[in-house]
């Protein structure tokens, strides 16, 4: 198995995690990382072949609400939260290039 | 007693407004003061309500004159986490990141307190996102102990516990994922509850790990921190989470200690890994225990060395997903960006500027574990050992009704000691397990110890099944009283 906290590793991690980290951060999560997963591993001294993983601890599943139209939040209050917005829409800059035409 | 805990119980602060025997303004007032007199040496407030609090204890002072019931908490001033939305004021979750954020709604958990006539009095600093052990992962500054400014108070809830050890406010919310109510409170000298998972809406608090989060309160006593969950808990339609159990009256048979008493104590909890001087404590609280005529029950949870490992998949995996909303585009801070730079760098620059190191420790380490390749040997691993956690304490409660133990394996340390990690990780060692398995949990004062020439307080922990709090409390309120 190739080291799994490799730079490449890290720097393809943080790409994922949407994080612009300089070369000393990533220097240090990698540092930091290996040592919290390789405490993480002792996982592996356990049998867990035969057990159903449990991602939640109530057994609750679709819960459905009656269907009735409620207020909706207020607009404005929202969008007094975001950084940048034009004309009632929040302003992001732009993601699909000019085509021409 | 180096702390300034508050003497007056919540139900003698509401009795005395019901009575006319002083009017809410001027117990809030008086709040005010406490808080703005300490606020610069604990910094456990990152914001005060002056101006909201004092409108609305007018509001129910009129009301009170009226004659109406406001409700079991009238006029009890209430602190609460910053990472609990509230309309008034802003909610930055001790990160840069939100600065400045003013929630369109409050959470449910506090427009409940409100209703039965608690008053928020502002928000409480506490580690970013709530993750940390010492509320030193905060953006604006570290929170510090009550009994010894030198040192942390615990975390990721130390601003609203200092607020209550410090004597600041009678009461305060805080959330816990692994341990941010408890463990402030037992470092801090002051209750504090982790309910179970579904006993209290989350809606309101900001998400950190989704399965393990649950809203708890603080307080000077079992009885207070009984009032206030009773307010707080059961079902809520905006949280599909919470759940549809009935909620029992948590005061009416709490000074009835259970008959039999059955406290299982594993002999994994009083270990290699304490201060010497916790265990000793506690191990004197057993033998009270045991003289008092409750039946203490050597069991044995081996799995306990197992559940920081397990916790730190679980609640950076969910964290790391939590927090992807934090995109700079709805709210929160927007890096600026140069001609060349597309969405891509908007986010990735503009998490990277509001992220403090340890949320983005917790992020990498959550999308790693998740990452293609890894999901199946961390995440889905960790989740059968979550199993595994479960299934253990499901069989020891077939023998007792409560758990016992120290709340943290050391008491108050000082602020930088433990800056490494996973030193800091294993401060959650007894705590992280009640999350993992979503069942319940509290935090008792149980005396102080000696460190350094200091006296620090250390908490007394139980643990019971998911919920029972009332039997909770009810054990609770016998430690308490051990003496």
């Amino acid at each position: 198995m190739a080291d799994p906290l490799s730079k490449t590793a890290v720097e393809h991690v943080a790409k994922l995690a949407r994080l612009r980290l300089d070369e000393q951060q990533l220097a240090a999560y990698r540092t930091q990382l290996a040592s919290v997963l390789q405490h993480i591993a002792t996982l592996e001294e356990l049998d867990v072949d035969v057990v159903e993983p449990m991602a939640h601890p109530l057994d609750v599943t679709n819960r459905t609400a009656d269907d009735v139209v409620s207020p909706p939040m207020d607009l404005d209050a929202l969008l007094a939260n975001a950084p940048a917005t034009e004309g009632g829409y929040l302003a992001v800059p732009k993601v699909l290039e000019d085509q021409g035409g | 007693m180096s702390t300034d805990a508050p003497i007056a119980s919540l139900a003698d602060v509401a009795d005395a407004h019901r009575r006319g025997a002083t009017t809410v303004e001027a117990t809030v007032r008086s709040c005010l003061e406490r808080v703005d007199r300490r606020n610069d040496e604990l910094n456990s407030f990152r914001e005060v309500h002056h101006a909201e609090a004092l409108a609305a204890a007018s509001t129910l002072d009129e009301r009170l004159a009226r004659g109406d019931d406001v409700g079991p908490l009238a006029g009890v001033p209430v602190a609460v986490k910053d990472n609990i939305v509230t309309r008034a004021g802003t909610t930055c979750c001790g990160s840069r990141i939100l600065e400045g954020y003013r929630s369109p709604f409050t959470a449910t958990a506090v427009e409940r307190l409100a209703a039965a006539g608690a008053i928020v009095i502002g928000k409480t600093n506490c580690d970013e996102f709530a993750m940390g052990s010492s509320s030193e992962h905060c953006a604006y500054g570290p929170v510090r102990n009550p009994w010894d400014p030198a040192r942390v108070p615990g975390g990721s809830s130390g601003g609203s516990a200092a607020a209550v050890a410090g004597g600041q406010c009678p009461a305060a919310l805080g959330s816990d994922t692994g341990g941010s109510v408890r463990q402030p409170a037992a470092l801090c000298g002051v209750v504090g509850v982790k309910p179970s998972y579904g006993r209290v809406s989350r809606w309101g608090l900001v998400a950190f790990g989704s399965s393990l989060d649950q809203i708890g309160p603080f307080a000077a006593s079992v009885a207070d921190a009984a009032r206030l969950l009773g307010v707080m808990a059961g079902p809520d339609e905006r949280d599909s989470t919470c759940a549809d159990v009935p909620v029992p009256d948590y005061l009416a048979r709490l000074e009835t200690p259970p008959d039999p008493l059955r406290i299982g104590v594993p002999r994994q909890y009083l270990g290699d890994g304490n201060d010497p001087a916790v265990s000793e404590l506690i191990a004197g609280k057993i033998q009270l225990l045991r003289e008092a005529g409750a039946t203490i029950i050597d069991i044995d949870l081996p799995l306990t060395t197992h559940g920081i490992a397990t916790y730190y998949v679980i609640a950076p995996a969910e964290a790391s997903s939590n927090l992807a909303r934090f995109d700079g585009i709805r709210y929160g801070r927007r890096a600026k960006t140069g001609p060349g730079d597309d969405l891509f760098d908007l986010y990735a620059r503009s998490r990277a500027e509001g992220f403090g190191p340890e949320v983005k420790r917790r992020i990498m380490l959550g999308t790693y574990v998740l990452s293609a390749g890894y999901y199946d040997a961390y995440y889905v691993r960790a989740l059968k050992v979550r199993r595994l956690i479960k299934n253990e304490l499901d069989g020891a409660f077939a023998h007792c009704d409560a758990i016992l133990g120290p709340t943290s394996p050391v008491p108050a340390f000082p602020l930088g000691e433990r800056a490494d990690p996973l030193t800091m990780y294993r401060c959650d060692v007894y705590t992280a397990i009640t999350n993992i398995a979503g069942i319940c949990g509290i935090s008792v004062p149980a005396g102080t110890i000696e460190t350094d020439g200091r006296r620090l307080p250390v908490g007394l922990h139980l643990q019971c099944p998911a919920f029972a709090e009332e039997t909770m409390f009810r054990i609770a309120r016998v430690c308490e009283q051990l003496g």
